[in-house]
């Protein structure tokens, strides 16, 4: 199973959106609610972070018997340092993000604790994907 | 505590599922940082929030949170309301502050997460 999802950058409204799908497929296909808890809040960060700090990006999602693959690419200015980026506390977000209730430095390492693989690749100027995979 | 009681309590508004007064939460947590509020992973979680916009209800439905009290007067909007339904969870307004709300509830026996 394959679906794609669009996410404009600063849509302060619609950030969730496409997390908010993805909860509502897993619960269709009778995923373990813990297991779709700790999807959905991982995927809800990374789409935060697109909507944070990026100018567009794409979440996939792929579904097969054993696990939940979520790839999300942005086009934005990429993370110099992604170890630093990972520090909880460490943030370089605007006031916009943290009057929405985020931007404290603590959405890498949420996504780290309910992912059970995480990976993030990211080029300075370009921008960055991060790869999250739960296993059902 | 149900949902009927937290009303009765703060002397609150049901702004949608009034329906749903006999739904019964287990701890409460207040923050306006959303980020906090998805590191919880208690269930039945009331949360008591004095920020109003559409990521507090998104952060709600993530974390399964089926019931946020907005204190200190903040007014939710019809885009709110309308994601809440969607999401069956439970908002309240209420006049109080943050502190004063969490002081009435825990004071009626509501417990904390940490």
């Amino acid at each position: 199973m394959h679906h794609e999802y669009n996410i404009v950058g600063g849509d302060f409204t619609r950030a969730g959106y496409a997390s908010s799908q993805v909860k509502k497929i897993l619960r269709n296909l009778d995923v373990d609610t813990a297991i779709i808890k700790r999807t959905v809040i991982a995927a809800y960060e990374a789409e935060v972070n697109i909507v944070a700090h990026a100018y567009n990006g794409i979440i996939t999602l792929d579904i097969d018997a054993d696990s939940i693959r979520i790839v999300l690419d942005d086009m934005g200015p990429g993370i110099e340092d992604i170890e630093q980026a990972m520090q909880e506390g460490y943030s370089t977000a605007s006031d916009k993000v943290r009057e929405m209730g985020f931007g404290a430095g603590m959405g890498l390492s949420n996504i780290k604790r309910n992912a059970d693989e995480l990976r993030i690749n990211s080029e300075v100027g370009r921008g960055t994907q991060v790869e999250i995979v739960m296993y059902r | 505590m149900r949902v009927g009681d937290i009303v009765n309590i703060l002397d609150a508004r049901i702004v949608c599922g009034g329906d749903r007064q006999e739904y019964t939460i287990d701890v409460a947590f207040a923050s306006d940082l959303m980020s906090d509020v998805l590191t919880l992973k208690n269930d039945h979680v009331l949360l008591i929030t004095g920020l109003a916009n559409m990521q507090t209800i998104r952060t709600a439905e993530m974390s399964d949170i089926q019931c946020i009290v907005f204190a200190r007067n903040k007014k939710v909007t019809r885009e709110m309301v309308d994601l809440a339904i969607e999401n069956d969870i439970i908002m309240i307004e209420c006049r109080y502050s943050v502190f004063r709300t969490c002081g009435l509830l825990y004071q009626a026996g509501v417990k904390p997460i940490y």
